[in-house]
């Protein structure tokens, strides 16, 4: 089993039986980080690079942690250490890698399509791990993973998005998912953060928070970024919080047993009050504990762990 | 060197005199000596042009031709003979070189240096404000007497409303007009391609039509206000082309045009490509309704004429992230098989209008005396092969930009020959430029026809 591509870039256009094998193979991931002995040899000899352009804890951790369970060999490289800062282009960069026999790029990238450039230069695998407003594709996964398991299905499904939509990478991954696996997602925020078009992605646009999230199973509050209120797309967090933030009352409004998600990093009082991101509905961290397990299905059904000893 | 030729047996196109059929055309001493049906000429080289469309010479009122200062990507003369081999006798080399054209010596020096490059004539355009920095106006009085045809700070819209009505009010004194590059920079600020339904689906920064209506409206007030005459370069919105024929039957003095790629390619395209930096361009690629809205424009003469906005870059500019790459694509050597094969041959366009569009519509605009086979003019003809068809193929453009989004795709009605004042400057027979080889003992088209 493995996927018939090289690259993992976004989730648009990725078929639903991929997007299923993905999220079976973390089934059995999760039950290898479930042993007291947690690395297998499946990719031993394999060597998988990091390399990120922007600042990353969850992700990149999240990747390294995946590769080293499975065996491979990792190099991490970030911007500020690399000859990017001595104006080395991407595509130098990548060819540096591929010669030196990188199997797999992980990267981030403050640039919109730059893994699909990277993925042009290399023969070798490219993860998405973020790029720029684009996709995030190993967190859609481990998004959609997270609510599978705990409703047991994503087709009919219905999930209310919250937030800066226009900027996040987490929400088009999303999106394109949960979209492809037959869920029925809602998207709510600030005018000035919804991008034109959304409708066309086959989502449902508010801009009402309560019409996004009344009724849904799972709530799904983004990352506000602090840039985007300095550019005057909004005028003050204190005023998104008083519209969007999430709270007891409004996550009243979705299902009884809805689930509360964040990719974090949250910014508490802002995007979520504390009471419902320590509640019992959230799944915040658990969202991270799957975060490495999704990646280990990825690098192993893309590396081709098949063909290991 | 020019020489005495006898265009016999094609098909004359010359909306300034009208005539469309069947025609010789006789040239001697760089001027049209007589267009008629059987013409003798005993002693002279014969061309037969059977089978060919014959032109007036293609006028191109919009290149970036980089030099000085970024020969690398473009020089003036690689440019002009690019231009003829894409069948252009004309062009208008925009100001935003380093340093810009915008006092009179510089023009001197584009003058110059088209004059040594034996391609397509070459009218420089100046700037409207000194180092293109949008405070003060530029000398144009110097450059316009320099020759200058035009003045615009292209590449650069003019943001300073003040700025620009001055503009207008000088150049209409001098009796020429000010070419508009209409984008808002704060509502197109960071924008990599138009906003709509592709830029939200890839995730990039996108530039409002409205970016571009804003100032094409403030423009049009402007040149009410003035009755100065301002040009819209690269139109590329179906609310520009509204605007422009409201103000057209206002009698407000604005002139448009519109590029091979706005009138054939979409937003999408980026999407289809997954984000090639050779489908990024200032104007962006828009939407299937501004497609058909500047091509209605174009029928009725709202767009006066097709403009390529040659865009050259090195290999380098482009590539690189999308946010990161280089704005444009170079358009002198695919702009006429793409009007031929994606305009005329679906009759989206009528032949005579597009060849009106590619020279009475530009030389109009700029007051040149160019764009017709005029007994007595000069003769800048160019020759259309309706008939032959072949792949786009960057590596072989002249031009030493090869960014172009329409690489691999097959076209129909390539320029075949392009004479500048009666001077072979292009011949496809012969190889990429036929120059002296045409004119002596070559193995060109020409060569084949001589001393019959």
């Amino acid at each position: 089993m493995s996927l018939a591509y090289k690259d993992l870039l976004g989730l648009e256009g990725m078929p639903a039986q991929d997007i299923q094998l993905v999220l079976d193979t973390t089934d059995s991931m999760r039950e290898i980080l479930g042993r007291k002995m947690k690395k297998v040899p499946t990719l031993r000899g394999r060597t998988v690079v990091t390399l990120f352009y922007e600042a990353s804890t969850r992700t990149r951790t999240s990747f390294e942690l995946a590769a080293k369970y499975l065996s491979a060999d990792t190099v991490s490289i970030t911007a500020a250490t690399s000859s990017v800062q001595k104006g080395e282009t991407l595509k130098d960069t990548a060819r540096t890698l591929e010669v030196m026999g990188a199997d797999a790029i992980i990267m981030r990238h403050p640039a919109s399509g730059a893994p699909h450039f990277l993925a042009r230069c290399v023969s070798g695998s490219v993860l998405n791990g973020g790029d720029g407003t684009h996709e995030h594709p190993s967190q859609g996964l481990l998004d959609m993973y997270t609510m599978r398991r705990h409703k047991g299905r994503l087709a009919g499904l219905k999930v209310g998005i919250v937030g800066d939509i226009y900027h996040s990478r987490v929400a088009r991954s999303n999106m394109y998912g949960l979209v492809t696996m037959g869920a029925e997602v809602r998207v709510a925020g600030p005018a000035t953060l919804l991008p034109p078009g959304l409708d066309r992605l086959g989502v449902r646009v508010c801009t009402r928070l309560e019409d996004a999230v009344a009724g849904v199973d799972v709530v799904m509050a983004l990352r506000l970024q602090l840039e985007r209120q300095q550019r005057g797309l909004f005028p003050t967090t204190r005023e998104y919080a008083e519209l969007f933030g999430i709270n007891r009352q409004r996550m009243a409004l979705a299902a009884p047993d809805a689930l509360l998600m964040h990719p974090g990093p949250m910014n508490r009082g802002v995007e979520v009050t504390s009471d419902v991101a320590d509640g019992p509905q959230s799944v915040i961290e658990e969202q991270v504990t799957n975060g490495v397990a999704v990646r280990m299905a990825l690098l192993y059904l893309l590396l081709g762990g098949g063909d290991a000893e | 060197m020019s020489i005495d030729l006898l265009i016999a047996g094609g098909t004359v196109v010359d909306p300034k005199s009208g005539r469309c059929g069947p025609a010789d055309v006789l040239i001697r001493g760089g001027r049209v000596e007589a267009v008629d049906v059987g013409i003798t000429a005993p002693g002279v080289r014969e061309l037969d042009a059977s089978g060919l469309v014959v032109a007036p010479g293609f006028i191109d009122l919009h290149v970036h031709l980089r030099e000085p200062g970024e020969e690398w990507k473009e020089t003036i003369a690689s440019g002009a003979r690019a231009a003829a081999a894409g069948g252009f006798c004309a062009v208008c080399c925009m100001a935003n070189t380093h340093p810009p054209i915008d006092d009179a010596a510089r023009v001197a020096f584009v003058r110059e240096r088209a004059r040594a490059a034996d391609g397509a004539r070459v009218f420089p355009v100046g700037a409207v404000s000194k180092g293109l920095a949008g405070e003060e106006l530029a000398e144009l009085g110097g450059m316009f007497a320099a020759g200058a045809v035009a003045a615009s700070d292209d590449g650069r819209p003019v943001m300073n409303a003040e700025l620009m009505r001055c503009a207008l009010e000088y150049a209409k004194m001098l009796g020429r007009p000010i070419i508009s590059h209409a984008e808002d920079l704060n509502l197109a600020a960071g924008g990599a391609m138009n906003l709509g339904e592709y830029s939200t689906r890839l995730g990039l920064r996108g530039m409002p039509a409205a970016a571009e209506e804003a100032m094409v409206a403030r423009d049009i007030m402007l040149a009410a206000m003035t009755g100065g005459h301002v040009h819209i370069a690269h139109a590329s919105t179906a609310g520009t082309v509204a605007m422009v024929r409201d103000a057209k039957r206002r009698g407000i003095r604005v002139t448009a045009e519109a590029t091979p790629h706005h009138l054939t390619l979409t937003d999408r395209l980026v999407w289809e490509t997954s984000y090639d930096t050779d489908t990024k361009m200032n104007p962006p690629l828009r939407t299937p309704a501004d497609v058909a809205a500047l091509r209605e424009g174009l029928r009725d003469g709202t767009i006066d004429c097709i403009a390529t906005d040659h865009a050259p870059h090195h290999r380098d500019d482009k590539e690189k992230e999308y946010a990161y790459a280089a704005f444009g694509i170079s358009g002198l050597e695919t702009a006429v098989p793409l009007v031929f094969t994606e305009l005329v041959e679906p009759g989206e366009i009528d032949l005579l209008r597009a060849i009106a569009a590619l020279t009475v519509g530009p030389a109009a605009v700029v007051g040149l005396e160019l764009g017709g086979i005029v007994v007595g003019g000069v003769a800048d003809i160019t020759l259309i092969d309706p008939e032959l068809e072949l792949e786009v193929r960057p590596q072989d453009f002249v031009s030493l930009g090869k960014n172009t989004p329409f690489s691999g795709r097959r076209l129909r009605g390539w320029p075949v020959m392009t004479i500048v004042n009666g001077r072979v400057a292009f011949d496809r027979a012969a190889g990429s430029t036929g120059l002296d080889r045409a004119g002596g003992a070559g193995s060109g088209r020409l060569a084949g026809a001589a001393g019959r």
